[in-house]
């Protein structure tokens, strides 16, 4: 069964067509790896699916209800969780309560429930010792973990990660893959977006390439990263 | 830790003996101090909702004596019109003004911003004018209770016999202390709604209202709740207000400067977003009213340096000045992991 169907959907902003008929299947338990360059629509994509921007033209379906029109919270109660590429934890809220927000409002959980809860995501994504600190000042890591620890508290069977691995230190970026690893072995469908291509090619089983706004190819790691023209395109490489 | 967690419990204990003494007020203090503290009580009333409105759901509303003023009519059109008890018109004032509240909220809500603020103060001066056109009320000169409602209203012979004095002072005594009574509700009720489930989405919120989405919270939704109750409260105080004063008029109950100006200035130098702030601002505001009472205008100058004072240099209020320079904390709104609550 898919998770998540795109149906030849665009977006222009202004005359930039930055989503461009992008046409996508992602079967329930599969993880998908996104790469691409810079300014190739690959947050946009991701906006779309998780409904911060609607689409001009077609359709999004979450296990094979139409979406399109439906509002970011209404995706997330229908199992869309999402990180944002640039962390936005709620600065005056500590990390514990950032997660009580999330289990609460996204996922179905309550009261004392939902506080065990938020204390097991806290303890398998490493924030368990910063659970009463206020996020406004975690340090990058710390930030980008909450995110993820966030998405996670939603419950949801697909959760979208944007750029999590970014400008973090090799040993930081094998326990993320560990934990990313974790979520995907509990059967959550994953959609990453990752210019660190050895710790997203670790973990999913598909990637897709996008190039200004259009998909240039999706396929197995290997085959893909093997490919010429990704090569050329996204790693710059003159074949 | 000990050393702030005792701290902690002496502040405490310092509220609560001050609140007794608060109490007692009709009882040992003169009949001054005690309207003197109704003005102060109800202050803290209106402080504490707009506190709730703008500090902690991010709505600048300059619209709140929309509500003051509809409740206070309310309280009249149930004495006048219906013959009915004072005390129960504080009851309809507060109902009435939450209704009030819904078509007010149906346009504000489409604004954001300063947008909001003078959209809901549009909203209030539409409100006078209306009033202002009920003939039966005094239209736009007013009206004044009916002779000797304060003194027979509910509560007050029976308070009469037991302190002894004049009717009025019973009926000073009675408003007293329905407004203390208010101001503790109003007190508890926020702190508990902030505690709960929708209170936290509202913090949420308030620091980033997309990701509050994105993780489920219903802005609109919330946003909604605290509105109305917020108009429920300022209604309520606006309806006891008036009964003190025995008179309304469309200028005095619509004031833009009694019910909303004073009340911004209380919330933003206590401390705008946090519960005990509207406490402090209202002390402070108290102190600056006696002190510079006689001098006039200088007092409204004053008034307004301080308030640019603390946002310029303690945008927290004085309050949040204080917990940052104490780590002390009262009516703390930190949940804690469920480990942490089972070792207490």
């Amino acid at each position: 069964m898919s998770i998540l169907t795109l149906k030849s959907v665009s977006k222009s902003f202004g005359a930039l067509k930055v989503t461009d008929a992008v046409s996508l299947d992602v079967q329930a338990g599969e993880a998908l790896g996104i790469i691409g360059p810079n300014g190739a629509g690959k947050s946009t994509l991701f906006n779309l699916i998780a409904g911060n921007i609607k689409p001009d033209e077609g359709q999004v379906f979450l296990e094979g209800v139409d979406v399109t029109q439906r509002t970011p919270m209404e995706r997330v109660h229908a199992g869309v969780g999402r990180s944002f590429q640039i962390p936005q934890p709620f600065n005056h809220l500590s990390v514990y309560e950032n997660l009580m927000v999330a289990a609460q409002f996204g996922g179905a959980h309550l009261g004392r429930e939902a506080g065990l809860f938020c204390m097991c995501i806290l303890s398998e994504t490493g924030l368990e010792a910063c659970a009463r600190d206020l996020a406004g000042g975690l340090s990058l890591l710390q930030r980008k973990r909450l995110e993820l620890a966030r998405a996670m508290a939603t419950s949801p069977k697909l959760i979208l990660l944007d750029e999590i691995a970014g400008g973090l230190t090799d040993g930081e970026c094998i326990d993320l893959v560990k934990t990313i690893r974790n979520i995907h072995s509990q059967g959550t469908s994953i959609i990453w977006i990752e210019h660190v291509l050895h710790a997203l090619n670790s973990v999913v089983d598909r990637l897709m390439v996008l190039n200004f706004g259009k998909i240039l190819m999706v396929g197995g790691v290997d085959e893909v990263m093997h490919a010429p023209a990704v090569r050329e395109i996204y790693l710059g490489i003159e074949v | 830790m000990s050393d702030q967690k005792n701290l902690t419990r002496l502040l405490q204990l310092f509220a609560l003996a001050g609140l007794a003494l608060l109490f007692l007020v009709p009882v040992i203090g003169s009949r001054a101090l005690v309207q003197d503290l109704f003005g102060v009580l109800t202050l803290f009333i209106l402080a504490q909702n707009w506190n709730l409105l703008a500090g902690f759901a991010g709505m600048v509303s300059v619209g709140q004596q929309a509500f003051v003023g509809v409740g206070a009519y309310a309280m009249f059109a149930c004495v006048i019109l219906l013959g009915l008890d004072p005390v129960i018109g504080i009851a309809v004032g507060g109902i009435t003004a939450m209704i009030l509240a819904i078509p007010m909220a149906f346009f504000s809500f489409r604004l954001a911003g300063a947008y909001f603020a003078i959209g809901t103060w549009v909203a209030a001066e539409i409100t006078r004018l209306c009033f202002a056109q009920w003939k039966a009320l005094g239209g736009g000169t007013g009206t004044s209770l009916p002779k000797g409602t304060t003194k027979t209203m509910f509560g007050v012979p029976e308070i009469k016999s037991w302190l002894g004095g004049s009717s009025s002072a019973a009926s000073d005594a009675l408003t007293y202390w329905l407004a203390l009574i208010l101001a503790l509700a109003t007190l508890i009720a926020a702190w508990l709604f902030l505690k709960s489930r929708m209170g936290l989405g509202l913090q949420s919120l308030r620091d980033n209202e997309e990701a509050a989405c994105s993780v489920g919270v219903n802005p609109t939704r919330l946003k909604a709740w605290v509105f109305m109750l917020t108009a429920f409260g300022t209604g309520l105080c606006g309806a006891l207000l008036f009964i003190q004063i025995t008179r309304v008029t469309p200028e005095a109950a619509f004031s833009v400067v009694d019910w909303t100006a004073f009340v911004i200035f209380i919330t933003v130098i206590g401390g705008i977003g946090t519960l005990p702030g509207p406490i402090i601002g209202v002390i402070v505001f108290y102190f600056l009213q006696r002190l510079l009472a006689d001098y006039g205008t200088v007092y409204l100058i004053v008034l307004g340096c301080l308030g640019i004072a603390v946002m310029l240099f303690a945008r927290r209020g004085l309050w949040g000045l204080f917990t940052e320079k104490t780590g002390l904390e009262l009516l703390s709104l930190r949940q804690l992991p469920p480990e942490e609550n089972q070792a207490h």
